[in-house]
C-alpha cells in the first residue's frame, strides 16, 4: 500500500497539479518515496510520461520543504546536479522548470552550466552555487578538478542522469562513473536517480547509479519501471516499384515517401548517414511541387543553421525535417506526427527510440513507416517489425570503463587535491564500468599519467604528478592543471574542415580564389583528401564543386550540375545489432515465414534456393563461383560491416598464404565478398583448401596481429585514445594555423610505441577499444564460434542472387587488402605504361 | 634505376636504390632517406630531431622517449652499409638547442661510436643553431663538395653552385583506385635536392603545398617516394595535394 499523494505533496503542489487539472502520476509518486527514503532509482518510462518532471519532483519537494536561505544562516551547496548528454536539453530543461517553480513560488534557484557559459558566471555560480544545476558531463569533470569542488558539493543531496542509456555505453558514461564516484565520496549520502528508456539489461543502469561493493555481487537501485503506452502503429512503406538490389538511396521511394507527408502534419524522416541525409533531402525537393517546407539537419551543419531549423521546428512552420542520429536525442517536439525511417533500422532498441520521438503523448500510439532501401533491408525492415511487436530491446552491454578515461580523471583528482593511490583506486573500484579494475593496472595508469609510464624512466625530472614522502600524488606545476581543463572529455571529433563557400575558378582559371565567403558547415578531413580540383559532391544540401585547401577550410562553389561525381555513402556507424541478425537469418533460413515478404523479395529467395542454397540460422553459407577471369569467394554471416571487414582483411592473407592470389575484398552488413586470381571452387573441390581450416577462429592470434601492426583502423583508435589519456593535446580552434605538418602525428607515436613498447597501457587502452569498436573482435569471435563446424560450401557456375547486392558493392565502397607498396609500385608502373606505350 | 644485393658491397658497390645528377655530380638515394655522395664516400642525413620526445616532455607531454634510439639505430644501418669516410647531418639534428645536452649516456656513446673513423659535419637548423653539446665534429652553417652546397634551408641559388637541403621534410602523395598513399620523399629540379626527414618522429610537409613555391617554381620537380627497398619516382603532375 503507497501513502496517499497528500502525504508525499506540500500543499503548494497539490494546488498547482489541481489548477492544471493534471493528476500527479504513480510512478511521479513512487519516485518521490523512495527517494525521501534515501534511495537512488532508475526509473524506465516511455517518452511522454512525464519523466522529467518525475525526475525533479523529489528535488522540488526537498527544497521547498527546507526553505529559504535566512540571512546569517550557513552557505549552502548544491542541492541538486542534473546531467544530460546534450547542452541543448540542459538548456530547454532549464527553461521548462521555470514554469512550475515561479507558478508554485517555490524557493529554488536553477541555473545551467555548459561550454557556453560566460566566464564570470561560472566564477559567481563556484561563489554562490544555485540550488540545482544543470550541466555535461565534461563540466562535471571539469568542476571535480578544482580545489574548491569539495566545498561546491558538501551539501549535494540528489544528482539526476537524464538520458542515461545514451550516456553508459560511451566513454562519457565512464568519465561520469568516476565522477559520480568522487561525488558519493563528498557527498556520502547522495542519491542517484536514472532517467531511461527500455534497455535490454535494466540491471547494468541500476548499478550504474549505486556504489559497488569490492566483492563480486553487484549492488542495485531501485527500479520504477512505467510500461509503455499504446503499441506503435509501424508499417513498411508499400511500393510498386522495383526493389533495388544494393545501395542506400531509396530513390525508388521517393514518390511514396513524397505521399505520405503530404498526408501528415510533421515528419520526422531518420537517415543512417550524412550523406544519404543529403542525397535525400535534395531529390525530396526536386519532386516537392507543393513546395512543402521541408528541412535539414545533420551534425555537420553549420550551428547557426542547424538552432535556425530547430526553431522553425518548434515553432511548427515546417512539415518534415531529414535528419540523422543528430535528432535521435533531444528537445522534445509535440507536433511530430509521423516519424519515418528510411534504410536498415540496425537495431531493434534504436528504432523504438526513434518511433519515440513521434507523438509524445502515452496514450497515443505513434506512428511510423519503415523505408527499406535495398532488398536485404526489406528483410532486416520485417526483422524489427517482429522485434518491436515482441518489445524486444538489444541496447548493447555496458563494458569495462577506459584505460584512457582513467588516466583523465587520476590527472584531474590531482588537480583538486593531493590523492593517496590506495584511497583512489577504492574509490574507482566502487564506480561500475571500473568494478574489474586490478589495482596493477590502476598503478601503471597513475605511472602514465606522472611521466608517461615508459620502462624506460627517463622522464622523472619532467614528471607531471609528484609523489611526497607521506605517499600522496601532487601535481608538479600548476601548469599541469591548465592542460587538463584544456584537454578534459572524452568526444575526440575527426579532424575537421571548415566547408567555405567562394566563387568557381572553373571559368577563368586564372583568377585567384575569392576570399571571405559564406561557411557552410565541417566536414571530415579524410574526405576531403580524396576529392581532387573540380570534383563535386553534396553538401548542405547542394552539390558543391571542390575548389582547393586553404589552411584549415575547404573552399567550394555552387555549380549547376545536378549529379555528384563522388558518392560519399560510408556505411552507417552503427552495425546491425546481433539480436537482429539473429532474426535475419532465421527468417532467411525458414521459407515458411516469408509469407510477409513482398513478392520480388520472395521470387529472388527462391531463385537463390533453386540455384544455391540458402543460409542456414546458426551455419555459414560459402559460395564460390568464376566470373570474369576472376574467381570469388562470397560468405553470408550477417553480422555487420565492422566483424566482416576484420574478416575479410584475415582471410585475405590466409588465402595469400594459401596461394589462392587474393586481390581484395568488399563487405556489407549481410556478406562479404573475396575474389582473386587462385581458382577457389577447385582448390575447396580438390582438398587443397579447407574452409573449416580457413574460417578457423586462430586467425584471431597470428594473423590479427600482423594485421594490426599496420592496421590505419588501430592508428585511428589510437589517436583518440592518446588525446583522451593526455598523451597528446587536442586540437583547438585557432592553434592549428601553425601547420598541420607540425603536429606530431599520432601515426608516429604509435609506430613507435608498438615496436617499443607493445604492452604499454594505453596501447592496451586502444586495443580494448579496437576489439569492441572499429574491428569489432568480439563480434568476429561469436561468428566464427558459432559456424564452427556448420560451414556449407556451394561451388556455383556464376553469381547466385543473394551474393548480388554485395557484388555490387565493389566499386561503390571502398576495397580493401591492397597493400600500400603495392599500389605505389601500381601508380609508378602506369607512368612507366605510359612512357613506353 | 639498380638494385643492389649487400654482397656486392665488398666488390666496390654500395647499396644505392637510385642514381641520379645533380647539376652534374652523381649521387645516390637511399629508402631510407639518406643521401649517398660516392665520388666524396659521403653519408648525407636531414632532419634528425633527436631529442623530440624529451622535448615535449619537459611540457609535460609526455611522448615515447624511443625516438632517438630508432633513428640512432636506423642511422647506424645506413652508416654500415656504406661505410662512409663523411657524415653530413643536415641540420635539426636535435629538437631544440637543448637536446645534446639531455642526450642519455647510452645514446651518446652511440652516437660517439658511429662517429669514430669518420669525419662528422654539423650543419646549424632553425632547431639547433648551435655546436651540440660534448660530441665530436665540426659545426658549420653550410659546407661544398663537389660543387655541391650543404645547408639546411634551401636558398636562392649562386650561380654555377647547386644545393642539397633539408628543413622542409617534403612528403609526396599519390592516388590511385580512389586511396592514396603519402610518404616521405627527396625532391629535386636536377640543381637542387631537398631530403626528407630521417628523424623516426618527424612528420612531412606535402610537396604540393604553397610553401614549395619558391623553393620549386611553377611545380618543376620530381619526387621520390620512400619504398620498401625501393624509391618511386613521380613526376610533381602526378602527385596530389593533402
Amino acid at each position: 500500500m503507497h501513502a496517499p499523494a497528500d502525504d508525499l505533496l506540500p500543499q503548494a503542489f497539490q494546488t498547482w497539479f489541481a489548477s492544471r487539472g493534471w493528476a500527479p502520476r504513480a510512478h511521479q509518486l513512487d519516485l518521490l518515496r523512495l527517494t525521501e527514503s534515501g534511495h537512488s532509482t532508475l526509473l524506465i518510462a516511455p517518452t511522454g510520461a512525464g519523466k522529467t518532471l518525475a525526475g525533479f519532483l523529489p528535488s522540488l519537494v526537498s527544497l521547498t520543504k527546507r526553505g529559504r536561505t535566512k540571512p546569517g544562516m550557513a552557505r549552502r551547496g548544491i542541492h541538486t546536479l542534473y546531467i544530460s548528454p546534450l547542452k541543448a536539453l540542459a538548456v530547454d530543461i532549464a527553461r521548462n522548470l521555470e514554469a512550475p517553480v515561479s507558478e508554485m513560488g517555490l524557493p529554488v534557484t536553477v541555473e545551467t552550466r555548459t561550454g557556453d557559459t560566460p566566464a564570470h558566471k561560472r566564477q559567481r555560480q563556484k561563489q554562490a552555487p544555485p540550488d540545482i544545476l544543470l550541466t555535461t558531463p565534461e563540466q562535471v569533470a571539469l568542476l571535480l578538478s578544482d580545489p574548491a569542488a569539495a566545498r561546491m558539493f558538501d551539501n549535494l543531496d540528489t544528482i539526476i542522469l537524464d538520458e542515461l542509456h545514451a550516456l553508459v555505453t560511451s566513454k562519457r558514461g565512464d568519465l561520469l562513473s568516476l565522477g559520480l564516484a568522487r561525488l558519493r565520496r563528498i557527498a556520502p549520502g547522495l542519491k542517484a536517480i536514472g532517467l531511461s528508456a527500455t534497455v535490454a539489461e535494466p540491471d547494468d543502469l541500476r548499478a550504474y547509479l549505486v556504489a559497488q561493493p569490492a566483492e563480486e555481487t553487484r549492488l542495485l537501485a531501485e527500479l520504477v519501471k512505467v510500461d509503455g503506452g499504446a503499441t506503435p502503429d509501424i508499417s513498411i512503406l508499400e511500393t510498386a516499384e522495383r526493389l533495388p538490389w544494393s545501395g542506400h538511396t531509396a530513390r525508388y521511394a521517393l514518390a511514396g515517401l513524397y505521399r505520405v507527408l503530404k498526408e501528415h502534419r510533421t515528419t520526422l524522416i531518420f537517415v543512417n548517414t550524412r550523406s544519404q541525409a543529403e542525397m535525400l533531402f535534395q531529390e525530396l525537393w526536386r519532386i516537392n511541387d507543393d513546395n512543402l517546407p521541408i528541412a535539414l539537419h545533420h551534425g555537420s551543419l553549420d550551428v547557426g543553421q542547424r538552432r535556425k531549423v530547430e526553431a522553425a521546428m518548434a515553432a511548427g512552420s515546417l512539415r518534415a525535417i531529414v535528419c540523422t542520429s543528430s535528432l535521435d536525442l533531444g528537445i522534445d517536439w509535440g507536433d511530430v506526427d509521423l516519424v519515418v525511417n528510411v534504410g536498415a533500422p540496425k537495431g531493434a532498441s534504436r528504432l523504438a527510440q526513434r518511433i519515440g520521438r513521434a507523438n509524445h503523448r502515452m496514450d497515443e500510439p505513434s506512428k511510423a513507416i519503415l523505408v527499406p532501401a535495398n532488398r536485404f533491408e526489406v528483410i532486416e525492415c520485417q526483422a524489427a517489425l517482429a522485434a518491436s511487436k515482441a518489445g524486444a530491446q538489444d541496447t548493447p552491454p555496458l563494458r569495462d570503463g577506459g584505460l584512457d578515461v582513467l588516466a583523465q580523471h587520476v590527472l584531474g583528482m590531482a588537480c583538486a587535491a593531493p590523492f593517496f593511490p590506495e584511497e583512489l583506486y577504492f574509490e574507482v573500484l566502487s564506480a561500475e564500468p571500473y568494478r574489474r579494475l586490478d589495482r596493477a593496472t590502476f598503478d601503471r595508469i597513475v605511472d602514465f599519467v606522472a611521466t608517461g609510464g615508459y620502462a624506460l624512466k627517463t622522464y622523472e625530472r619532467y614528471a607531471r604528478l609528484r609523489k611526497a614522502a607521506d605517499g600522496s600524488y601532487r601535481i608538479s606545476h600548476p601548469r599541469v592543471a591548465q592542460q587538463y581543463r584544456l584537454n578534459v572529455g572524452t568526444i575526440v571529433e575527426a579532424p575537421m574542415l571548415k566547408v567555405r563557400l567562394v566563387r568557381s575558378r572553373a571559368a577563368g582559371r586564372q583568377s585567384p580564389l575569392g576570399r571571405g565567403g559564406r561557411p557552410l558547415g565541417e566536414i571530415e578531413e579524410w574526405f576531403v583528401e580524396q576529392l581532387s580540383l573540380g570534383d563535386t559532391f553534396l553538401f548542405a544540401g547542394e552539390v558543391l564543386r571542390f575548389e582547393g585547401i586553404r589552411e584549415n577550410e575547404a573552399y567550394v562553389s555552387r555549380t549547376r550540375s545536378e549529379t555528384p561525381q563522388i558518392p560519399s555513402y560510408q556505411g552507417g556507424k552503427f552495425p546491425l545489432s546481433t539480436y537482429l541478425a539473429d532474426r535475419v537469418r532465421h527468417m532467411l533460413a525458414e521459407p515458411e515465414s516469408w509469407g510477409q515478404l513482398p513478392d520480388q523479395v520472395r521470387e529472388w529467395l527462391e531463385i537463390q534456393r533453386h540455384r544455391s542454397k540458402l543460409p542456414t540460422a546458426d551455419g555459414l553459407l560459402v559460395e564460390t563461383f568464376p566470373r570474369a577471369g576472376k574467381h570469388y569467394m562470397v560468405a553470408y554471416p550477417f553480422d555487420g560491416r565492422l566483424a566482416h571487414q576484420t574478416l575479410g582483411m584475415l582471410l585475405t592473407r590466409r588465402l595469400e598464404r594459401a596461394g589462392a592470389r587474393p586481390l581484395g575484398f568488399v563487405a556489407n552488413d549481410y556478406a562479404l565478398a573475396v575474389w582473386g586470381l587462385g581458382d577457389l571452387s577447385a582448390m575447396i573441390l580438390q582438398g587443397r583448401l579447407s574452409l573449416d581450416e580457413l574460417f578457423d577462429a586462430d586467425m584471431l592470434g597470428d594473423d590479427l596481429d600482423a594485421w594490426l601492426a599496420s592496421s590505419s583502423l588501430l592508428k585511428r583508435t589510437f589517436r583518440s585514445c592518446a588525446v583522451i589519456a593526455g598523451l597528446i593535446e587536442r586540437r583547438h580552434p585557432g592553434k592549428e594555423k601553425t601547420g598541420r605538418q607540425v603536429t606530431v602525428s599520432s601515426d608516429l607515436i604509435y609506430d613507435v610505441l608498438r615496436s617499443h613498447e607493445p604492452d604499454h597501457v594505453l596501447l592496451r587502452a586502444t586495443w580494448h577499444d579496437a576489439a569492441t569498436g572499429l574491428l569489432d573482435i568480439l563480434r568476429l569471435n561469436e561468428l566464427l564460434s558459432r559456424t564452427h563446424g556448420r560451414i556449407t560450401h556451394t561451388a556455383l557456375a556464376r553469381v547466385s542472387p543473394l551474393a548480388v547486392p554485395v557484388m555490387l558493392e565493389i566499386g561503390r565502397e571502398p576495397v580493401y587488402g591492397e597493400a600500400q607498396e603495392a599500389l605505389l609500385a601500381g601508380a609508378a608502373d602506369d607512368l612507366i605504361g605510359e612512357a613506353m606505350g | 634505376m639498380r638494385l643492389f644485393a649487400a654482397t656486392q658491397k665488398s666488390r666496390g658497390f654500395v647499396p644505392v636504390c637510385h642514381d641520379l645528377s645533380i647539376a652534374g655530380t652523381l649521387v645516390g638515394l637511399h629508402d631510407s632517406g639518406a643521401m649517398w655522395l660516392p665520388d666524396e664516400h659521403t653519408l648525407v642525413v636531414a632532419d634528425l630531431h633527436l631529442e623530440k620526445a624529451s622535448s615535449f616532455a619537459r611540457r609535460g607531454v609526455m611522448l615515447p622517449p624511443y625516438d632517438t634510439g630508432a633513428t640512432l639505430e636506423k642511422l647506424a644501418e645506413a652508416i654500415d652499409a656504406f661505410e662512409p669516410r663523411r657524415v653530413i647531418a643536415l641540420g635539426d639534428s636535435f629538437h631544440d638547442r637543448n637536446g645534446s645536452d639531455r642526450l642519455p649516456a647510452a645514446y651518446r656513446a652511440m652516437l660517439t661510436t658511429l662517429q669514430l673513423g669518420r669525419e662528422w659535419i654539423w650543419v646549424t637548423g632553425n632547431h639547433d643553431p648551435i655546436a651540440p653539446v660534448g660530441l665530436c665534429g665540426e659545426t658549420v652553417e653550410e659546407v661544398s663538395f663537389a660543387g655541391l652546397a650543404f645547408r639546411h634551408e634551401p636558398r636562392a641559388l649562386a650561380e654555377g653552385f647547386a644545393e642539397v637541403a633539408g628543413h622542409l621534410h617534403p612528403a609526396g602523395k599519390v592516388r590511385r583506385y580512389g586511396r592514396s598513399v603519402r610518404r616521405p620523399c627527396f625532391a629535386t629540379n636536377g640543381e637542387r635536392l631537398v631530403l626528407p626527414a630521417f628523424g623516426v618522429l618527424t612528420g612531412g610537409l606535402n610537396v604540393l603545398d604553397p610553401a614549395w613555391e619558391s623553393v620549386f617554381p611553377a611545380r618543376r620537380f620530381s619526387a621520390f617516394l620512400l619504398g620498401e627497398g625501393r624509391l618511386y619516382p613521380f613526376t610533381a603532375s602526378k602527385l596530389v595535394s593533402d
